[in-house]
């Protein structure tokens, strides 16, 4: 480009020059004035093409170092690609101005949503509760999982206890034992407890049952009040049991160098077999499940076939044997409703016991008379009273549970709208036969 | 015995093998041509399934096995709870969603695009809220990452247990996400009033009923971290957080916050239920690691497994499996057969992205005779996957999290292949 650029520019200003000495030689030779007029009016012509040519050349000169510069970017670019592997990706782009997208959030939306709680109190909300009160809200709410003393039903969470196990094999990590801060047991309690009733509980209960729970772990005394004022002051076991994370030091260092190819050691022998233990699931698919020991091998291999499973497939599948009595948007909406019960129930083929009994067959079944299940006294009084489940009862109970059957382990606090109820009847009706 | 059939899967397997053997030896021995082919079969000669019949479809029912599972003695309830990628029989490095674990605190939640709302708040210049159609107004990128439970093969610190690659090393996927990054979201509500970012820290917060939230470094969260909507090109399962979920490329599943409401800018960590009382490494002498966030490089033999055994005798085998590392890269995978006396460079079958899955093979000839089967990622850190003894000299048996080290499968003489642990 910059060889044809001087191509272009030289044979101008050679032009200019040889035009202008032209004008002056016919001056001097004193031609007449009419002449001298033609050839001022030619010098005139030739100044403004060479000023043209120039100004043309000029922009060309702009252009070439233009062209220039995106080459060298080109070229960077490339360079820049090369180095990726040849990965055209480019990141989403970015700039120091806004995309203008979204809205401010309300002070009130902020208020509902952000109700997290900071190590250092910050995010309480104001109220009180002591150990007392809390032992009541506790049995109520949280107890049908967590057992009365905190102690754990099956194998929901422990929340009491296990000091002193942290160096065992099988830590018993609690709240007293090992939770490091009391504003995460508040925050969690608050915001995700109780189980299928999250968001319920008022700021009062939470400082309640979080009282409650330091009580149980022997923290605290029973008449201990827990509130939004005296709670920075108070530090729980474990809060200098934690390190950050130490593996760069400890294993990184250790661990990043050339592994051994060759006579890495001397011999190897089996120490341990899953099948010893023989806890895989049944359901394994194909997966081998033989009892044997190191002695007896298998003398067999699974080929891929899926038989043997169609029955198993055919059993999970939702047993919907809805009689043709029943609305079946009003079992659709009962399905709905019952979210709020298969955390602790379970209905349908092969329902089994959770940490409430399975509710197939329900209506015209004897209260309290599922094999298996460990019921509360009143049930089984109940149950010795021969009463038996029907639409009526179940519609009592599900509206005020705990006035119903006083002393019911169930923590669910009652369905409140007809609508609900009606709708929850239709459903089990339709998938408990 | 099962006690639905009231036969024994072992002599159902042995009734399998006896009918794949004879296949074997009828195709072999070529006395006879084989009927499959001389004679006309019905799939040659009827009509098959018109295209309006599936509008969105799923496996074929011959891979009716190929599902997650759930082990159900690990947890109270299946509302709060776990299942297993089938890994063992898939192959590639995408997770198809509809076979990708699943994790719930309470449960998978049907939240409707109409519905989302996602607020940041805290330490912001301008706190806002984005309803779902916003999202998909920011710049966008495409990447393919590891999701990977802290708790996967947590049940093996205490020695061998659970027979099968899928419950062994299920409790990870690997997706392509379609999201805006993190950074993207901040700086449109400002950091100016965040001060300095070094220490700062970004809250993430579910909107279901268990609100699961995590606290992550401002430096993470400005990094790589992304709001993701689409996985492996459609819309997120319900069960992987639909509408909306994070993305923490490298780093515990338990920071992948589904149905991502909350983006709150912090002071100092939340140390929320999830980041103390779980997804901390107790150890033998009752301390505990905290903020222990990247999953360090890991491997595992999917094929042959315990589920996976090989059909076929001696010859040819292929001997395949998955590697990733939360640090970037792998770069490399060694297999050994005699239970790490000799290792060798296995293939990498397709390179895999940062942190995301990679595939490697090592095809051999088989000799028939047993092996102890085991894998070793390196990562480009130069990280090495540690063995079984290694971690527990350095962490005891106590933990439950965090467990990467290296898996042995012994695979006997009929190609049957068992969850060991080695001296």
């Amino acid at each position: 480009m910059s060889k044809s650029l001087n191509q272009i520019v030289l044979p101008v200003a050679g032009g200019t020059a040889l035009a202008l000495s032209a004008a002056l030689l016919f001056a001097n030779l004193d031609y007449g004035q009419k002449k001298i007029g033609a050839l001022e009016q030619r010098v005139e012509q030739v100044s403004l093409q060479a000023e043209t040519a120039n100004r043309r050349a000029d922009d060309e000169a702009a252009a070439v170092s233009d062209l220039k510069e995106k080459i060298a970017e080109i070229q960077a670019a490339a360079e820049a690609r090369a180095a990726r592997g040849g990965d055209l990706t480019e990141h989403a782009p970015e700039s120091g101005d806004k995309f203008g997208l979204g809205r401010t959030a309300k002070p009130e939306e902020i208020a509902a949503w952000d109700v997290d709680v900071l190590p250092d109190g910050r995010g309480l909300p104001e109220g009180k509760g002591d150990a007392y009160w809390g032992e009541e809200v506790f049995a109520e709410k949280c107890a049908s999982c967590h057992g009365d003393f905190a102690e754990g039903v099956d194998n929901w969470p422990v929340l009491a206890g296990g000091f002193d196990t942290l160096g065992d094999k099988d830590p018993v990590k609690t709240v007293g034992s090992y939770w490091p801060y009391l504003s995460t047991v508040f925050d969690y309690v608050h915001r995700s407890m109780p189980f299928g009733e999250a968001q319920t509980l008022t700021a009062d209960e939470t400082y309640a049952i979080v009282a409650y729970i330091l009580y149980s772990n022997d923290l605290v005394d029973d008449d201990f009040e827990l509130s939004h004022e005296n709670f920075a002051a108070f530090e729980m076991y474990n809060k200098g049991g934690f390190v950050i994370d130490d593996r760069p030091a400890l294993e990184y260092a250790k661990w990043r160098a050339e592994p051994c190819m060759e006579n890495c050691k001397p011999s190897v022998k089996i120490t341990m077999r899953a099948t010893f233990l023989d806890v895989t699931p049944e359901d394994g698919g194909e997966s081998v499940m033989n009892h044997a020991t190191a002695d007896d091998t298998p003398t067999f291999v699974a080929a891929a076939a899926s038989t043997g499973t169609d029955e198993a497939a055919a059993e999970d599948a939702p047993a919907v044997a809805a009689s043709a009595s029943l609305d079946p948007a009003l079992v659709a909406s009962g399905e709905k409703v019952f979210k709020k019960c298969g955390a602790c129930h379970a209905v349908g083929a092969g329902a089994k016991n959770k940490s409430g009994p399975h509710l197939n067959g329900l209506f015209g079944r004897q209260m309290g008379s599922v094999d298996g299940f460990k019921y509360s006294k009143v049930f089984v009084a109940a149950q010795e009273e021969g009463r038996v489940w029907d639409e009526v009862a179940l519609a009592e109970f599900l509206a005020k549970p705990r006035s119903y059957m006083k002393g019911t382990k169930m923590a669910f606090s009652g369905l409140r709208k007809q609508d609900d109820l009606d709708a929850i009847t239709a459903y089990l009706k339709s998938v408990g036969e | 015995m099962d006690a639905k059939t009231g036969t024994s899967r072992r002599s159902f397997l042995k009734g399998s093998v006896a009918i794949a053997g004879a296949s074997v030896a009828g195709a072999a021995s070529a006395s006879e041509a084989d009927p499959l082919i001389t004679d006309v079969q019905d799939w040659a000669s009827i009509t098959g399934a018109g295209v309006d019949e599936t509008p969105y479809g799923l496996p074929i029912s011959f891979e009716k096995d190929v599902v997650r599972r759930n082990v159900e003695w690990l947890t109270a309830s299946p509302i709060s709870s776990i299942n297993f990628t089938p890994i063992h029989a898939l192959d590639g490095t995408i997770t198809p969603q509809g076979c990708a674990f699943e994790r719930h605190h309470s449960g998978a939640i049907e939240l409707r695009k109409e519905d989302y709302r996602l607020m940041i708040n805290g330490l912001v210049d301008t706190p806002l809220v984005f309803h779902y159609a916003d999202l998909e107004r920011f710049p966008r990128e495409n990447h393919v990452y590891f999701c990977e439970c802290a708790a996967n093969t947590g049940m093996e610190w205490a020695g061998a247990q659970l027979n099968g690659a899928q419950f062994t090393h299920g409790m990870i996927h690997n997706m392509e996400y379609t999201g805006v990054p993190l950074r993207t979201l901040l700086n449109e509500a400002g950091l100016a009033a965040a001060g300095e970012l070094k220490d700062k820290w970004v809250y993430v917060e579910g909107a279901d009923a268990s609100s699961n939230g995590r606290s992550i470094p401002m430096e993470k969260a400005l990094d790589d971290v992304l709001v993701a909507f689409k996985a492996n090109g459609e819309a997120l399962r319900m069960e992987h957080g639909y509408p909306v979920r994070l993305v923490v490329p490298g780093w515990e599943g338990n920071m992948w916050v589904k149905w991502l409401r909350r983006i709150e800018v912090t002071d100092m960590a939340v140390e929320s239920r999830e980041e103390t009382s779980k997804y901390t490494d107790v150890y033998e002498d009752g301390t505990a690691r905290k903020w222990t966030w990247v999953m360090d490089a890991k491997s595992v033999i999917t094929s042959p497994s315990p589920q996976m055994p090989i059909p076929h005798g001696k010859g040819p085998l292929v001997i395949s499996g998955l590697a990733w590392s939360g640090h970037g890269k792998i770069t490399r995978v060694d297999v050994s057969r005699d239970g790490g006396i000799t290792w060798e460079t296995a293939r990498l079958g397709k390179q895999g992205d940062t942190k995301a899955l990679t595939r490697f093979y090592l095809d051999i000839d088989w000799d028939g005779n047993p092996m102890l089967l085991q894998s070793r990622a390196m990562d480009e850190t130069g990280y090495v996957q540690p063995t079984k003894e290694q971690l527990r000299a350095m962490r005891g048996e106590n933990a439950v999290y965090h467990n990467n080290c290296i898996q042995t499968w012994f695979v006997d003489e009929n190609g049957v292949a068992e969850n060991v642990e080695v001296s």
